[in-house]
């Protein structure tokens, strides 16, 4: 049924990406295929995958941008994969009930039985988070691991979403939003976690951590480079030395 | 956006047949169509023919179009669901009316409720395509109120061109019917320059400093896309049309989906005989040409507010 669950779920779980500390190494994406190329989703299709021009099917996509403001300019490496919406706008426009959200745990689905492929949602989505499987004919979208949270064959610390499992500098976590007293609802309300695109209404779950102010503006690359400190502060031997080279 | 031949094909095409069946079932309703069996068949085999072209060329671009009966079972959100299941029902009284026109008494009140019911539908299941665009939040340029004013105007406007086109061959066309399409013309032209003008003039809805949270106090631009080759999101998002072929595109639309029909018509006022049909055929050809680039262009426009991730600015309504 691709109406909305009538109530907000009891636990909604999700992801805190931590934009201070990502470094754009690209890891999460790379074992978000990995792991997914055999899980739920399974296969996440590449076209050419060797060739010149190779096309496939990504989860999680690491942009790079470059914030300007007054205090200079930074880059910042930006990670985006599903944010698993409150109000997910490509779950209500799906004709036929494969794309769905779970009234459980708000992790939003497709059924890819039931999907008959007409891409409506990737276009309902302003975030791109659906991309099309040209091979199998349907739609696929991050998971969230939904076959490796819930996963009893697996140690209960590796039982996380690919992403941040793998994660090397820890910037992006996994947790319960719902739980105000959760590892993520912590984050957000000490960092000041936000949502992106607030204008579009569509209540993500997943929420980012802006990049902290930077402790010493002088430290910063860019700012004027430091000088030779005086050779003859106070006279004495290095000074003589000073004043013998200086002719 | 991606403009997809099927998609054009199958809004201009569905258009033509809903808007044909609307000026059908109108007429009959109010007993102004002649019992005329030829002139029932053809109106009946266009419109029926062009919705039924249309539905099917909305499932060439599916990815599993075997499983396409599963679209009508989510009617209670979607109005891509809403739409099939109309444009099923509609198929319904479209029958009972034909067969009331063709082959029984068509005096019948009941045949006449029947005829009105399939004037409700037929427009009813336009309005439902245009909402499928306009309800996007993602593409600004759909999410306004002229996206299913132009949707239902071109839709009456082309179904009562080819319905006059039709009625030329049979019968002399009155004066009245000339000045409801003159009309017609008039109206679908001022729902696109409303849409047009709104588009050019629509303020900011979404920034890449909205899309990232970034630069709240400066400008964030995109350093590094995420790959070096294509993906699926930016050959079905990202098509740009350069904007000096947009403004001739407009030019060339404007002329031929309304001011060689209007002009038609006007002189279809003056002539009789043979030119009047060879006037209303013309206007009902370029008109459906127009409307075609008229879609075209609708596609190729919108842009959606993924791009911001992929190096746009701003997306503008």
């Amino acid at each position: 049924m691709t109406s909305l669950p009538e109530e907000q779920s009891k636990t909604r779980l999700g992801l805190v990406i931590d934009l201070d500390i990502c470094v754009g190494c690209h890891a999460c994406a790379v074992n978000c295929k990995e792991w997914n190329s055999s899980g739920y989703h399974a296969p996440m299709t590449d076209k050419d995958p060797y060739g010149h021009d190779p096309l496939g099917v990504w989860f999680n996509r690491i942009h790079t941008f470059e914030e300007t403001s007054e205090a200079g300019q930074r880059t910042v490496h930006f990670p985006k994969s599903c944010l698993h919406c409150e109000d997910a706008p490509c779950v209500t426009v799906c004709p036929t009930g494969a794309s769905y959200k779970r009234s459980e745990d708000g992790i939003v689905l497709v059924d890819e039985s039931k999907c008959i492929g007409c891409k409506l949602c990737s276009w309902a989505c302003p975030y791109g988070a659906r991309e099309f499987d040209d091979d199998a004919g349907v739609m696929k979208k991050c998971t969230l691991c939904v076959d490796r949270i819930y996963n009893e064959n697996l140690d209960s610390e590796t039982r996380l979403p690919a992403c941040v499992s793998t994660c090397p500098a820890s910037a992006r976590h996994f947790g319960d939003f719902a739980d105000p007293n959760s590892n993520v609802s912590k984050l957000v309300k000490e960092r000041g976690g936000y949502d992106l695109m607030p204008e579009m209404k569509c209540s993500p779950t997943n929420k980012y951590l802006p990049p902290r102010p930077r402790r010493d503006e002088q430290a910063a690359v860019g700012s004027s480079p430091r000088r030779l400190e005086e050779a003859k502060p106070e006279g004495g031997f290095l000074g003589w030395i000073d004043d013998l080279l200086s002719e | 956006m991606h403009p997809a031949a099927s998609i054009i094909l199958f809004t201009t095409a569905s258009g033509l047949g809903y808007g044909l069946l609307f000026v059908l079932g109108i007429a009959a309703a109010c007993g102004l169509l002649p019992p005329n069996t030829l002139f029932g068949v053809l109106t009946i085999a266009l419109a029926l023919g062009t919705v039924s072209i249309g539905l099917l060329s909305s499932t060439f671009h599916l990815g599993h179009p075997e499983r396409a009966w599963r679209a009508v079972t989510q009617w209670r959100s979607s109005w891509l669901s809403r739409e099939g299941v109309l444009a099923i029902l509609v198929y319904g009284p479209a029958f009972y009316f034909g067969a009331g026109w063709i082959l029984f008494d068509q005096e019948l009140y009941a045949w006449r409720a029947i005829s009105f019911t399939l004037a409700v539908g037929a427009i009813a299941t336009v309005f439902c395509t245009a909402m499928i665009y306009a309800s996007l939040k993602s593409i600004p340029r759909w999410n306004n109120q002229w996206v299913s004013a132009v949707y239902l105007s071109l839709s009456l406007m082309t179904g009562a061109l080819w319905f006059v086109a039709i009625w030329a061959f049979f019968f002399p066309v009155p004066t009245a019917l000339t000045t409801i399409l003159l009309v017609l013309i008039i109206v679908a032209y001022a729902c696109k320059y409303c849409y047009w003008r709104y588009i050019e003039n629509a303020p900011v809805v979404s920034t890449a400093e909205s899309a990232t949270g970034l630069g709240s106090k400066g400008k964030t631009r995109l350093l590094e896309p995420p790959h070096t080759g294509r993906n699926y999101l930016l050959e079905e998002m990202g098509y740009k049309v350069a904007r000096k072929h947009a403004n001739k595109l407009r030019v060339i639309c404007m002329f031929s989906a309304f001011g060689v029909p209007i002009a038609c018509y006007v002189f279809i006022y003056f002539a009789d005989g043979y030119y009047v049909t060879v006037l209303a055929v013309t206007a009902a050809v370029l008109g459906q040409v127009g409307v075609t680039i008229e879609r075209w262009l609708f596609f190729a426009e919108a842009e959606h507010v993924v791009m911001l991730y992929y190096g746009k600015d701003q997306i503008h309504g």
